[in-house]
């Protein structure tokens, strides 16, 4: 019982995270139709961003006591500007000048993007080539137990907020006009245009949005992980956003509700699997249900299916 | 600028290619003449020796201490008059912890700078990617601390100052079942490393003739950073203590990890936590045990002797990687010594033929398989600073 319910909060948390990276693949691919590669690693920039404004204001030292709260909420708005501001710079200098060209240039454009952004990252006047560890910015006391089960505070803080960016999310795009600028654009950027929508815009304002929630996911993951060391192009990074991506394709590529419901299920199969069935295979469940999705419904759990003409 | 003939337009050109690719070297060794020593290379008056090494990147600290014993030692030689009457020069190349990366380095070393021998790797993966090209090329490469038993089996190019893998495994298992009176194990263990999957399994061949019991055998693969699926499963089981033939900063992670879980067994694993990164676990790593090659704790002349020049050199104490890179060369330079000449062939024989040479980590002997048989020493971890626990000979 007990490691039942340590996994199924183990493969919660950690679904969260796949589902906030998740939903900047598939907001990106709803509006653009393609695959933004190099969002794993403005997931990685959003970490290290944290790690870097939490050391410019002092926090987290080895043998400082815990900073208040807020000072948190701080490092998270400061990691989610940073990050936000690059995924404009990104969409605006990469992808932009190739909006009418074919769709195989810009996936290959993304690649680059992402190749750069690792190297350029390992720069000594970026953020160096050595591991560093995450400070901490959370008490990490057991609030209560449940059966053998501890449950501490950084894992709520992580599900707590996920949970309020998804439901922000959910509001800006089915409660407010800018949003429905953005489904208008999704579903067809020349009728919306010609409704007067400001497609570049959306687009725009699109990648910013989904760059912040990338950027919140690694802050979290941070505080999830505290104290442990990982360096700037680590293969950590690549494969956490690859499983998000395939959080998004499972839950329904473009569909914002898939790509939550994707994350958790991925985390969900990913823990149980190690803890159940061998940890050998890991990372081969994951891709295990990837193909069976892409078999049985290739739209995806909560995808629609459209037709295709040729 | 008509005056430039064809000939040494190319030359100009293949000049500053060289410049180029030798200013994208990431490698903080500034001290390594990467660029324009290509040519003299092989001239009669300096000794090259090349070194790879994960000097950036997840393991940054093996192959930076390495680098600084392997220093510390060229520069004493060269200031006790080189080898043969040259004067030594270290060229260091940073392969950024990959394999793939690593047999560029080596390749580069031997094709471009000239190299006499090769030193390299800590990991045992990237010194299998790099001992092929040293053993088709026929350079010598010397180890320092690769202990996967397959390194040396690439051919008779390649040889090691440091024990094998069986070995450690032993030290381990012996260490838990008759010091700490344990006898139900789990493992932990990366499955994408030759070094960590090799030592797993020759710890739980050994902790079973040994009479213990492995209640849990758990992996995990490179770049992952959780580890609490694996742990709960251990618990479940539970084990007295767990083997962890991992790298330092996984070890730490996995400590972190199982504390939060309350999971309070120690931890015990091999050379690979060797590491001054271990402070970073602050006291999740206390009662945790480790075996290695050299204690600094150690007390014998050489030792003591290595640490203050070391400490006078760096500012810090020597790891057991430094100490293993500062014997590797001076191995090297001892057999070079005594070689008929320094074509592959004659200084791999010499090599080869080491007997009783008194290093740092012990005397050292090359056997028929290339390997050295010694001591280990088992380390307690407190706070995150290794403390000398026990020796542990081989039988």
């Amino acid at each position: 019982m007990t490691q039942f319910l340590q996994t199924l909060f183990d493969g919660i948390t950690v679904g969260c995270l796949y589902a906030l990276i998740a939903l900047g693949y598939t907001m990106v691919y709803g509006i653009l139709k393609f695959i933004n590669f190099a969002h794993s690693d403005v997931f990685a920039l959003g970490a290290w961003m944290s790690i870097t404004i939490a050391g410019w204001i002092g926090l987290g030292l080895t043998g400082q006591p815990t900073p208040p709260w807020y000072m948190g909420v701080l490092v998270l708005l400061g990691a989610m500007g940073v990050c936000g501001v690059v995924g404009f710079v990104i969409e605006r200098v990469a992808y932009r000048p190739l909006r009418n060209a074919p769709r195989i240039n810009v996936l290959i454009t993304a690649i680059g993007v992402s190749l750069f952004m690792q190297n350029f990252g390992q720069l000594r006047f970026a953020f160096g080539a050595y591991p560093r560890p995450f400070p901490r910015l959370i008490d990490n006391t057991a609030l209560f137990a449940v059966a053998g089960v501890a449950v501490r505070l950084p894992d709520l803080a992580v599900i707590g907020t996920a949970l309020a960016l998804m439901a922000a999310l959910q509001f800006l795009i089915y409660r407010t006009k800018f949003g429905t600028a953005m489904r208008a654009v999704s579903f067809s950027p020349r009728n919306a245009s010609l409704m007067g929508v400001n497609v570049d815009l959306v687009i725009s304002f699109t990648f910013v949005v989904g760059a912040m929630l990338a950027a919140a996911a690694g802050f979290l993951y941070g505080v999830k992980y505290e104290g442990q060391a990982k360096q700037t192009a680590d293969a950590m990074w690549v494969m956490l956003g690859l499983k998000a991506f395939v959080a998004a394709v499972v839950g329904g590529i473009g569909n914002v509700r898939g790509a939550v419901l994707g994350g958790l299920l991925i985390g969900l199969i990913e823990f149980f699997g190690v803890a159940y069935l061998s940890s050998q295979y890991r990372d081969a469940y994951v891709f295990a249900i990837l193909i069976l999705v892409l078999l049985l419904k290739p739209e995806g759990v909560l995808g629609r299916a459209t037709v295709e003409k040729v | 600028m008509s005056r430039l003939t064809r000939p040494t337009l190319a030359a100009t050109l293949l000049a500053a290619l060289s410049a180029a690719l030798g200013g994208c070297e990431k490698s903080p060794a500034t001290n390594s003449p990467a660029a324009g020593s290509t040519a003299a290379g092989a001239s009669a008056d300096t000794f090259l020796v090349g070194h790879y090494a994960s000097m950036t990147g997840s393991e940054a600290t093996f192959g930076v201490s390495t680098d600084n014993g392997i220093r510390l030692a060229v520069s004493e030689q060269n200031a006790a008059g080189g080898v043969n009457g040259r004067q030594i020069t270290l060229i260091t190349y940073d392969n950024q912890g990959k394999p793939q990366e690593s047999v560029t380095a080596v390749t580069r070393l031997i094709d471009q700078d000239h190299v006499v021998a090769v030193l390299g790797e800590v990991a045992s993966s990237r010194s299998l990617a790099g001992a092929p090209v040293c053993q088709r090329k026929g350079v010598p490469m010397i180890t320092p601390s690769s202990t996967n038993p397959d390194v040396t089996a690439v051919g008779n190019m390649i040889s090691r100052v440091c024990f094998i893998d069986p070995f450690q495994g032993y030290v381990g298992a012996k260490f838990a079942r008759e010091n700490l009176k344990l006898s139900k194990a789990a493992t932990l263990y990366n499955r994408a490393q030759a070094y960590s999957s090799g030592l797993n399994s020759n710890f739980i061949d050994s902790f079973k003739k040994l009479g213990g019991e492995v209640v849990s055998e758990q992996a995990y693969s490179d770049g992952d950073n959780d580890f609490s699926a694996q742990l709960t499963a251990i618990r479940q089981m539970g084990a007295e203590f767990i083997y962890v033939p991992g790298y330092y900063t996984e070890v730490v992670n996995i400590a972190k990890q199982a504390r939060k879980l309350g999971l309070d067994v120690p931890l015990i694993g091999g050379d690979g936590w060797d590491s001054e990164e271990l402070r970073n676990a602050g006291s999740s790593l206390n009662g945790c045990y480790f075996s290695n090659h050299y204690s600094q704790e150690d007390t014998r002349p050489e030792v003591q002797e290595f640490v203050k020049r070391y400490q006078a050199e760096y500012g810090k104490v020597p790891d057991g990687l430094a100490a293993l890179g500062y014997d590797s060369v001076r191995l090297l330079f001892d057999a070079a010594a005594r070689a008929q000449s320094l074509s592959g062939a004659d200084l791999a024989r010499a090599i080869n033929s080491t007997k009783g040479f008194k290093g740092v980590t012990g005397t050292i002997t090359i056997d028929a398989k290339r390997n050295a048989t010694k001591d280990a020493v088992v380390l307690e971890v407190v706070d995150g600073v290794p403390k000398y626990k026990a020796t542990i000979k081989p039988d």
